[in-house]
């Protein structure tokens, strides 16, 4: 156990209860809160004396101020990213939950799949995405397609592994009690890919973000992608950084649902935290 | 023996090149607690994946009450070494996994374990977590999930192997007690010689590859057992001569 003499987990430390979890997660937090803050600082300080132009790196309080002024038009240009990044990941996860089952009950399908998917993972975004819009239009489908494109195979691995993590004698103890395929991986498979699932969870949600920001990117008709790009085209960082400060935040809010279903998904996962505690 | 519940006639198995069973026979009578002793590696748990249809025979003949055993399902409650608990699912829930495989419906399922719970020493803790259960309750666990299953015999791959000294022997008298109750017709699986001789009433011991049982041999002290029958002229003879044997096999060098 390390010593924590931070001031936040000494008052953690007199709190219980629902009070007291609240307070460990804020524990949790501080190092990263004081790490953001100090690079602001820093940033702030040095576009005062630096005499750099705003055109070139715009102080911070610029950008967050430009954010307040521009507020509708980024909530505008963010919602449908949002819609983007939505629907592309439930497409993505819905593919590869059903592929993966099909995967693990036809064998030969799993090599023939894999490196099909591993192709497609070697395909650069930044060709592929102008692509798909050439095909598909300037409207949400192509945004979709690329979302579902970056996240799939992450996710599709998680599941696989998963399966494949299951205790042996899990499944004979089932098989001994005279389960068929598909109990053995009702009851034995499928529970024991969950902690996988979320992991390629997390890790894709981030991924989906920014694949949408891309094929936004190579032409649509709003998104925080295209927003960045004329910001960018009318020499205006400040607003780039903006729409930069957007996407990080709804990344953020998205992990955190995916941390928050997690746990209320896997209640013996808290049990065993808690008591280790 | 003419009512044998499980009869094993020369079974054999080898994988590859290795040879595993080398002809192995060996009877258990309905009612009966029988134990395979014999040292790691010897293929017992070779035994067990053959007689829950794990893997099949590659000779020999097994019959079960007197017929030949073609599908196992429905014979054998296994319960497998590490107790296979799963950690997502409750005690009771746990409990009830073969019932639920069977499909019977959760409440009847639950009705069945329920008066269970207090023999098992589990009463009260239902809706815990496997991992929130100390390493012999978690074994009472597995047993309770054997057992309900109400099929015709029990196999029973080295319960008590992971858990400390102090804890197996109370399990050891524990499952002795319960098997007073309840007569379960058993077949365990140990390389712990005196948890062999307290709980059963016949040993058969078997040698390293290929096994082969080099001894049987009856354990004829009265029941019910407490741990300090161990000690009587009649078991460290039984204990002695088990250990010859083990030793005489195991280590051939050695001898």
């Amino acid at each position: 156990m390390l010593v924590d003499y931070s001031p936040v987990s000494r008052i953690v430390g007199r709190l219980t209860g629902p009070g007291k979890r609240l307070g460990v997660a804020i524990g949790a937090a501080w190092p990263a809160t004081v790490l953001v803050v100090a690079i602001i600082l820093v940033w702030e300080f040095y576009t005062r004396h630096s005499g750099i132009k705003p055109t070139t790196l715009p102080a911070p309080s610029r950008v967050l101020q430009q954010i307040i002024e521009n507020r509708q038009a980024l909530i505008d240009n963010a919602l449908p990213t949002i819609a983007a990044t939505l629907s592309g990941f439930a497409l993505s996860v819905a593919s590869a939950f059903i592929s993966s089952i099909l995967v693990d009950f036809v064998r030969p399908l799993r090599r023939a799949l894999f490196p099909v998917f591993i192709i497609s993972q070697t395909l650069p975004l930044v060709a592929i995405a102008p692509l798909v819009v050439l095909w598909f239009g300037f409207g949400l489908l192509p945004k979709i397609l690329l979302v579902a494109l970056v996240t799939f195979f992450p996710m599709m691995v998680a599941l696989v592994q998963g399966y494949d993590s299951t205790d042996k004698d899990m499944e004979w103890l089932l098989r001994s009690m005279g389960a068929t395929r598909a109990q053995v991986f009702l009851k034995a498979r499928l529970p024991s890919a969950i902690p996988f699932f979320f992991t390629g969870l997390r890790i894709s949600i981030t991924y989906a973000v920014v694949g949408a920001i891309f094929a936004e990117y190579s032409g649509a008709a709003k998104g925080l992608g295209i927003y960045m790009l004329s910001a960018k085209n009318n020499f205006r960082p400040d607003l780039v950084l903006a729409a930069v400060f957007c996407s990080a935040l709804i990344t953020l809010v998205l992990f955190g649902c995916t941390v928050l279903i997690e746990r209320l998904s896997m209640p013996w996962e808290q049990v065993r935290k808690d008591d280790r505690k | 023996m003419s009512a044998s519940r499980l009869s094993l006639r020369h079974v054999a198995k080898r994988f590859g090149a290795l040879d595993v069973l080398g002809g192995i026979n060996l009877d258990v009578a309905p009612g009966e607690f029988v134990s395979i002793l014999g040292p790691s590696g010897s293929g017992k748990s070779t035994l067990f994946q053959i007689l829950t249809g794990a893997t099949t025979p590659g000779a020999g003949t097994i019959a079960f009450d007197g017929a030949e055993l073609t599908d196992p399902a429905g014979k054998f409650a296994f319960m497998p070494q590490r107790d296979a608990l799963m950690p997502w699912r409750r005690v009771i829930d746990n409990a009830v996994l073969g019932l639920e495989v069977q499909g019977v419906p959760r409440r009847e399922a639950h009705r069945r374990v329920a008066p269970l719970l207090e023999q098992f020493g589990l009463a009260g803790f239902e809706q815990h977590y496997p991992s929130q259960l100390s390493g012999g309750m978690r074994q009472r666990v597995a047993l309770l999930r054997t057992v309900v299953q109400d099929r015709q015999m029990l196999l029973l791959d080295e319960p008590f192997g992971a858990l400390d000294a102090l804890t197996r022997t109370s399990m050891q008298q524990w499952l002795e007690r319960m098997w007073e109750r309840h007569r379960w017709t058993a077949l365990l699986i140990t390389h712990d010689v005196r948890e062999a001789v307290f709980l059963s009433d016949r040993i058969y011991v078997l040698s390293a590859r290929p096994a082969r049982v080099i001894r049987e041999i009856a354990v004829p002290l009265g029941r019910p057992r407490t741990v300090r029958d161990l000690s009587a002229p009649e078991a460290t003879r039984i204990e002695a001569e088990l250990l010859d044997a083990l030793l005489g096999s195991a280590s051939p060098e050695l001898a």
